[in-house]
């Protein structure tokens, strides 16, 4: 069997298969108005996740900003759809929110990614304050703080399209040259720089891609959600990010994916106990991080069809990240 | 890298979780929750913001929504059923309030939903209203282009509070007719929607009223040192100012004017509500005036019989405007039911819409079939040194 047929078979077929099974349900009615939105919101969160790990779980570089890109994608896709109606608008919305997201990426990356530990925490924390704060005043084109309502473009088939589509190509990035050289830079930066790697354009490259999806996410959200406004791209929601990848596992695709699913499934199954819900959601988290603190699939790859390749050669790599460099000793020592 | 990123995750659920204990303070009676299922019941949905940074509006409309309906179940329901309430918390989210929305309409059938507190809220259930239609009613959500979008009528939106350019025009026709202004002066907090609506509606009023505008100056959200521009404004001749904002910093800047000899009075907006005003400025709280829904001194004996039933069920608390206008959310709710044709999300709108003299505890409205805002009266309260010196409806 040639390898694009095995491919196809292999990876094709079952994703095929979710796409039809769904689009099954929500035409029998059992996914109704509801699940949908719990449905839309996994498969936000999946794109959010994926990008961000890529920049803090492949590349080694934490970002607290990604609520920063997800905001530029969301107005930008807002404005845009809402100034043009059908589907040009609302592609060519999502497409500039994530080519806009990566070039503020590009712009704030570039001389923040050639300091080494935490500055890039805290250089990102403030871009995505700045952006939010540009977008509270700029009320002719934002409305400001009471927000823009949204064309609501999003169905199933965009979501599985624009999910599936993100998470492919950035798991094909991180096995391109440019993404070992990122793995690289996350394992040991001076050993990377040692035998060629240009560092700071691996990590220049994994955040600019990150942010461009990043912002893509952000256009789905508001494209399927139709209500924006700048606080919902606060400080906390990069922290929500952050959490399903730290959660789902630093450096793990899958785990990100899962962890997507996971967290909004309890969220939704504990939405019944209106007052203990957000305790028990914490606690949760907790007693999962204290379990598994690698996070659920540490940075390993689920064997599905899908990632069985990626899987087979992430071991190797776990081995290395378990004895960490003296670099990353000493950046423990300055992060307490 | 990745212990300290454990840290980091356990500090932001600690986090999390501290910010679910404030929400979850409320008593968790849900009423009518315990009546007969099946026919004899009317669902209504209450999707309020119970966790997260607007939580103390949400929890209070929610606790005041509450009251209300353990009241009309006791005095046996509504035609007959009694009112089975449906509660979510949208966690201050609006991505939350839409998927719970949508549950509200689609899963638990619910006839209309109250809440959430806030315009963001509400707006993120706007096309869900319509497409199922069901009617979406808050009590607090003040944002003028809440229920007219662009011109056009949001058809299953309501509310039962003024709306901010309202309290801006009152204020302003307040000043010229019972304090006598000729020319004000206007000090807004920029950081805030609200601020600027009242800012706009006031300078709007006052100048058709044949007043004089001398000076706009602002501030933001968070300061706490008020003397440059205070400084500025008092070279001023003004015989009044219109500060509309949030108690935190008009606390402050009440304070800090009447400091630097600043006598004229100063003017707001239902921002002002709030014990902490109070406590922030202390003594010289004296000579403010601002527009509220409602007040807590009123002796109206509608008032009066909610303050005490209120105070026997939450522990001698005095309720406040977001209590009341949960509480009048509920009963014109209850009343539109009562009224409609048939108990579905259609024929109730209907009934809203035809809504005349409703009497609540914030006062008597219609329902302005063209806009969906109430037209009711506001209420002034003033202060004089510290305490509470005026009361009195107006309009």
């Amino acid at each position: 069997m040639p390898p694009i047929v095995r491919t196809l078979l292999t990876r094709g077929v079952p994703l095929l298969a979710l796409y039809l099974v769904v689009l099954g349900l929500i035409g029998a009615g059992i996914i109704d108005a509801y699940w949908m939105a719990t449905l839309a919101l996994i498969c936000v969160n999946i794109v959010l996740a994926v990008s961000l790990n890529l920049i803090t779980g492949f590349t080694g570089q934490f970002s607290l900003g990604h609520a920063g890109f997800m905001a530029i994608g969301a107005y930008a896709t807002a404005i845009i759809s809402n100034a043009v109606a059908g589907p040009a608008g609302f592609l060519g919305g999502l497409l500039a929110g994530g080519v806009l997201a990566a070039l503020v990426g590009f712009l704030i990356g570039l001389p923040t990614l050639r300091l080494r530990g935490d500055y890039l925490a805290i250089a990102t924390l403030g871009m995505a304050e700045i952006i939010r704060v540009v977008f509270v005043n700029l009320d002719s084109v934002t409305n400001g703080a009471a927000g823009l309502t949204v064309t609501q473009n999003m169905d199933w088939n965009w979501f599985f399209v624009l999910t599936v589509g993100s998470v492919i190509l950035i798991r094909n990035y991180l096995r391109s040259r440019q993404g070992r050289d990122a793995i690289a830079v996350r394992e040991d930066e001076i050993a990377a720089e040692s035998i060629g790697v240009d560092t700071t354009r691996a990590k220049v490259m994994s955040f600019t891609i990150g942010a461009f999806f990043g912002g893509l996410g952000g256009g789905m959200y508001a494209s399927y959600f139709y209500f924006i406004k700048p606080d919902l791209f606060g400080f906390l929601k990069s922290i929500d990010i952050l959490v399903i990848v730290v959660l789902g596992g630093l450096g793990s695709l899958s785990g990100s994916i899962i962890a997507a699913i996971l967290l909004a499934l309890i969220s939704t199954l504990l939405q019944g106990f209106t007052e203990i819900r957000m305790i028990l959601y914490a606690l949760l988290l907790v007693v999962i991080m204290i379990f598994r603190p690698e996070g659920l699939m540490g940075s390993r790859e689920l064997s599905l069809n899908v990632f069985s390749r990626l899987g087979r050669r992430r071991p190797a790599l776990a081995t290395a990240q378990a004895a960490p460099g003296a670099s990353e000793a000493q950046g423990k020592g300055d992060e307490r | 890298m990745k212990r300290t990123l454990s840290w980091l995750v356990a500090g932001a659920l600690s986090l999390t979780a501290l910010a679910g204990c404030s929400g979850t303070t409320a008593p968790s009676s849900a009423a009518g929750g315990g009546a007969a299922a099946g026919g004899d019941t009317v669902k209504v949905g209450l999707l309020f913001e119970l966790t997260g940074n607007v939580a103390s509006y949400g929890t209070a409309e929610a606790n005041g929504a509450k009251m209300a309906a353990e009241e009309i179940n006791a005095a046996g329901g509504v035609n007959g059923k009694k009112i089975q309430l449906v509660e979510y918390d949208t966690k201050s989210d609006t991505a939350e309030t839409t998927t719970l929305a949508a549950k509200l309409m689609t899963q638990d059938k619910v006839v209309a939903i109250i809440g959430p507190a806030t315009s963001g809220g509400m707006k993120a259930q706007i096309q869900l209203s319509a497409q199922n239609k069901v009617p979406i009613v808050s009590g607090s959500a003040t944002a003028d282009d809440l229920t007219v979008t662009n011109g056009k009528l949001n058809e299953y939106v309501f509310r039962t509070c003024f709306v901010d350019s309202y309290q801006g025009t009152v204020m302003a026709k307040y000043a010229a007719s019972k304090l006598n202004a000729k020319t004000a002066v206007i000090l807004k907090d920029t950081s805030s929607d609200y601020a600027k609506g009242l800012a706009d509606a006031f300078d709007k009023q006052f100048k058709a009223g044949g007043g004089t505008v001398a000076a706009t100056e602002a501030y933001t959200a968070k300061q706490t040192d008020f003397n440059a521009v205070l400084t500025k404004l008092k070279g001023q001749q003004f015989d009044v100012m219109y500060v509309p904002g949030y108690y935190e910093e008009l606390g402050l800047i009440i304070k800090q004017a009447r400091a630097l000899g600043i006598t004229a009075p100063i003017t707001g907006g239902d921002g002002y509500e709030s014990p902490k005003l109070a406590e922030l400025a202390g003594s010289a709280l004296t000579d403010v005036y601002y527009t509220n829904h409602y007040s807590a001194t009123d002796t109206d004996p509608k008032v009066t019989a909610f303050i005490d039933a209120f105070k026997k069920k939450y522990n001698n608390a005095t309720p406040e405007a977001f209590h009341a206008l949960g509480y009048d959310t509920m009963k014109f709710v209850a009343d539109s039911i009562k009224r409609a044709k048939s108990a579905t999300g259609a024929d109730v709108k209907a009934a809203m819409t035809e809504t005349k003299g409703f009497s609540g505890v914030t006062g008597t409205f219609d329902v302005d079939p063209a806009t969906h805002n109430p037209i009711k009266q506001a209420t002034i309260i003033g202060y004089k040194d510290g305490k509470i010196s005026v009361t009195e409806k107006f309009s």
